[in-house]
């Protein structure tokens, strides 16, 4: 957690993201699948976003890169990077915007990179499209970035397949870095790696940003990883976000429910086992309304008495 | 409203009626409609043949290679024969071997699938392994030697066509049945004791009915093409009139360089036109079933730029 | 390597399997079609000779093991008698004036639709809902519901016949000494582009709209994704990412295609009197040939199960992941 207290609280956004709303258009109805979330990410901050499988977090990642396909559309707001219009881009400014100024890595690295190039072609295609750099220099450049996460540059001939899990996962931030971008966006970079290889990814992504400075949009459902990496975070259930805080302030004191029930689906990171907790069965949200701040830089959704909160009774019920 | 978009109470248990979505997805898709309307055509003609042209088709009524005229619509042949007659009858012959074929072809590949996906290990095996050696086989040329052994006949017609044509279904419901039999249900299925074929005709056959569908087609396409193109080598029972038989005559008797277009175009355009049906219903039932091959819909008006980036 | 080998013993076994079909044939077949031939061209033959075809089609009173072996024998060692149509010339030479024709017609063809073909159904995929995605495939598929010999008697009537742009029957002027010369092989050029269209139009829809939907299904893989998150050109991204992992199903369809269109070959061959070996085997059935036929029968799925081996090897080149298990 050392990595944070330098550059965090920087007043200069890299990322502005205003009342963002994105919906899938279907054949017969729609569905809007993130509604007016507004968040913003400093030089050098990470920012993580939580919530539960299709809550919005990759939806909101893919909008950030343009990277939406149909049937999903951005309806409205807008994305902002170091000052310039996201969304207003040419389809060449948005070529060069992507991995120069911001970078992704994707939930899977074994379907996200391609079966039949090589990895040092994978890596070379970053250079010689984005820095012009001849295919021996890029070469060259590919095998330090490759030291740079531990892989033996020798692995540049190797086909993703030949490469264990973690490996692939490595040489899939190698690239990320590829260009220093301003930006990393890791979307649950880990859900699919075993838990010693989990530690490996987070520490070297850590080393990484510390090295390196980039800003990072975290997003996972791994509420410990989160608060352990994050400076500030959001909570995001049904398309909303229902709380924004430090991370620490979250961590410590969460106010929203969902929050409450997040927090304690996980295992704590240090002191005596509890039992966990969740969202008891049949507990919903439905008009979540926007963001009101209850602390200095901590914003909740206020909930009613129409929303069921969580009382004893049901936390123990569903603590079993 | 989103949020319950999102998280719908599932109070409704997962009753699911493939069949008749499927079936609603099929009458609206335009495709299908087309390719239905266009089968219940040729079939209706081809029922009504005796009807509208009674009597032997192939009988010489009137002049010879006369063209098309208000009494004789689409012309006479070289023989002096109708040619709408002999369409119109000829219809009844393909349609019928079309059919016939494709519904034992499919049946073969049912059968030799199920088994295969179900039994699993060596008899897995050696069923792929002959599958795959008259899927190799070259069809039309293996066609010619077998029909060049066998008596002439319709009966010879349908079983050589089933021969070379079983294997690409059995193949491609195989590998459908593969997938099935994976899957958690059958594994309680074999678990609860049920006997092996009410597991293969009951739990795995019924969740493959679109692609049993599919190959179907594909079978009535291949039996419809396949026996045309024996019957115009000649090497189809050429008393009976069909489509392929007439095209045999129509070549037979040189009526392309006498210019006889009248003669050859009907029976042609007729097996294209029910092929081209039902390779529209084919389609259609491969968009229902799989979403990311429907046509895309116009994207509606949006405030910002078509999402349909740079890369696109 | 492993793959290769299995590959290899399959289709010896499917080669097996077709000489043993050509040997059960004239043995079990109802009728005795063999003896009818005798009967009709008893006259023309040395004694020895008519020996020679009673063992290889089966008019012989040996055990039927021993006739197998024999006939295992025969085919390995290049031995499959005399033709009879066109006597005393042995099998094996006339299939070899002719197969050239074949693999030149059916090559030509295949090699041409393949390629528009997939070029067609990667544009298709690339830009959904475009022209090419719209208006080509029902076309096409249109097209492609003609028999092969219908396409080929339209052609042939009309830019043959009616319009006389091009020859309509053999594979060079009649008359005409084949040689390497200009004139020679212009003159084959323009016989070959009848029928090698008419092969193209009926299967190239096949190949657009099989390419077509692997890439649509291809375009939804992570690694696409991937790709324009990295910023790469469209045209990369279309070649290198998409159309590369597209054509890997492709290319087995390749080695599938052969077989139909050997099929096409010869029907299109039958109505061009275009002098492969489908025209050559229609001519031995009409004239009860029965050891060129299957001479025939046994080149042309040797040709077929050689290319399809041939392509094996290039997907092994394409696809590394086969190539390590």
């Amino acid at each position: 957690m050392t990595i944070s207290q330098v550059s965090f609280g920087s007043h200069e956004p890299v990322l502005d993201v205003k009342d963002l709303t994105v919906k899938y258009i279907g054949d017969t109805r729609s569905t809007t699948a993130v509604q007016r979330v507004s968040f913003s990410i400093g030089t050098g901050e990470v920012f993580g976003l939580a919530g539960e499988s299709g809550c919005g977090k990759s939806t909101i990642a893919n909008s950030i890169m343009r990277l939406l396909k149909d049937p999903a559309k951005i309806a409205g707001g807008s994305i902002s990077f170091g000052g310039r219009d996201v969304l207003a881009m040419s389809p060449e400014e948005l070529r060069r915007f992507r991995w120069q100024d911001v970078a992704m890595v994707f939930q899977s690295a074994m379907n996200s990179l391609n079966p039949v190039l090589t990895i040092g072609e994978q890596i070379v295609d970053i250079f010689t499209t984005h820095a012009g750099y001849s295919r021996k220099e890029s070469l060259r450049r590919a095998g330090e970035l490759l030291e740079l996460v531990r892989i033996d540059p020798a692995r540049l001939k190797s086909y993703p397949h030949q490469l264990s899990g973690g490996m692939r996962q490595r040489a899939v931030i190698a690239m990320a870095v590829a260009l220093k971008p301003s930006l990393l966006i890791l979307d649950e970079p880990t859900t699919a790696l075993d838990v010693v290889v989990q530690q490996e990814i987070m520490a070297q992504i850590k080393e990484l940003q510390r090295e390196l400075g980039f800003s990072v949009l975290f997003i996972t459902h791994d509420m410990s990883l989160m608060v352990e990496l994050s400076h500030r975070m959001a909570v995001m259930y049904g398309g909303r976000i229902v709380e924004t805080a430090k991370a620490q302030d979250v961590y410590a004191n969460p106010r929203h429910p969902y929050t409450q029930a997040l927090m304690g689906a996980f295992p704590p990171l240090t002191g005596p086992r509890v039992p966990l907790t969740g969202l008891p069965d049949g507990v919903k949200f439905r008009n979540i309304p926007d963001l009101a701040e209850v602390a200095p830089g901590h914003l909740v959704a206020p909930f009613g008495d129409d929303i069921p909160v969580i009382d004893s009774v049901n936390l123990e019920g569903a603590a079993r | 409203m989103t949020t319950a978009l999102l998280k719908q109470p599932t109070s409704t248990p997962a009753v699911r009626k493939p069949n008749r979505s499927f079936v609603h997805g099929l009458l609206s898709n335009k495709k299908a409609l087309t390719g239905l309307a266009v089968m219940v055509i040729f079939i209706a003609l081809a029922l009504l043949a005796p009807v509208l042209f009674p009597g032997d088709p192939s009988r010489i009524t009137a002049m010879a290679s006369m063209e098309p005229s208000a009494e004789h619509w689409l012309g006479t042949t070289a023989k002096g024969q109708d040619v709408l007659a002999l369409t119109l009858h000829g219809s009844r012959s393909s349609l019928f071997v079309g059919l016939t074929v494709g519904l034992a072809s499919t049946f073969i590949g049912i059968l030799v699938g199920l088994a295969s996906a179900y039994f699993g290990k060596f008899i897995d095996e050696a069923l792929s392994l002959v599958t795959n050696v008259f899927l190799l086989l070259p069809g039309l040329p293996l066609l010619v030697i077998l029909a060049a052994f066998l008596p002439p006949g319709l009966g010879t017609v349908i079983l050589v066509l089933v021969v070379t044509g079983w294997a690409g279904s059995a193949r491609v419901l195989r590998s459908q049945a593969l997938s099935i039999r994976s899957k958690d249900f059958v594994a309680a299925a074999v678990v609860s004791g049920e006997r092996a074929g009410r597991i293969m005709f009951r739990e795995i056959l019924p969740n493959m009915a679109s692609i049993v569908m599919g190959t179907l087609l594909a079978c009535v396409i291949y039996g419809i093409g396949a026996q045309a193109g024996l019957e115009f080598l000649g090497l189809g029972d050429v008393s009976t009139v069909s489509w392929g038989n007439n095209l045999f005559w129509a070549g037979n008797e040189g009526a392309l360089l006498t210019g006889s277009w009248w003669v050859f175009v009907p029976s042609g355009v007729c097996i294209a036109l029910v092929a081209f049906a039902l390779a529209l219903i084919n389609y259609a039932v491969d968009e229902v079933t799989n979403p990311r091959l429907r046509k895309i819909k116009t994207p509606q008006a949006t405030p910002v730029k078509t999402e349909r980036s740079a890369a696109k | 390597m492993r793959f290769i080998l299995r590959r290899l013993g399959f289709y010896l076994i499917a080669f097996w399997a077709s000489i043993t079909l050509n040997f059960l044939l004239p043995r079990f077949m109802p009728g005795d079609p063999v003896s009818r031939m005798f009967a009709r061209s008893q006259d023309r033959m040395q004694p020895e000779q008519i020996e020679a075809l009673r063992k290889l089609l089966g008019v012989d009173d040996r055990p039927i093991w021993e006739q197998y072996v024999d006939y295992l024998h025969n085919v390995f060692t290049g031995q499959m008698g005399v033709s009879i149509s066109r006597f005393p010339t042995p099998v094996t030479e006339v299939i070899s004036s002719q197969i050239g024709w074949t693999l030149l017609l059916g090559g030509t063809a295949l090699v041409i639709a393949a390629v528009v073909g997939n070029l067609l159904g990667i544009l298709a995929a690339w830009r959904r809902g475009g022209a090419i995605d719209s208006a080509l495939p029902p076309v096409l598929v249109f097209i492609g519901s003609f028999p092969y010999f219908w396409l080929a008697m339209g052609a042939l009537y009309l830019f043959g016949v009616v319009l006389g742009w091009f020859p309509i029957r053999h594979a060079f002027t009649d008359g005409l000494e084949p040689a390497f010369t200009w004139e020679f092989i212009g003159d084959v050029g323009a016989h070959l582009v009848l029928p090698a269209l008419t092969i193209v139009l009926v299967s190239i829809g096949g190949w657009m709209l099989g390419m077509r939907n692997t890439m649509i299904a291809t375009n939804s893989e992570d690694y696409i994704t991937m790709a324009e998150a990295k910023g790469l050109r469209p045209s990369r991204i279309m070649l290198r990412y998409a159309a590369r992992n597209a054509m890997l199903p492709s290319v087995t369809s390749f080695g599938m295609g052969l077989g139909f269109v050997v099929g096409g070959a010869l029907l299109t061959e039958v109505v061009f009197a275009y002098p492969g070996v489908g025209y050559q085997l229609l001519n031995a059935v009409q004239g009860l040939d029965y050891p060129l036929m299957q001479g025939l029968f046994l080149t042309i799925t040797a040709a077929v199960l050689l290319a399809n081996f041939l392509v094996d090897i290039l997907y092994v080149r394409l696809d590394p992941r086969v190539r390590s298990n």
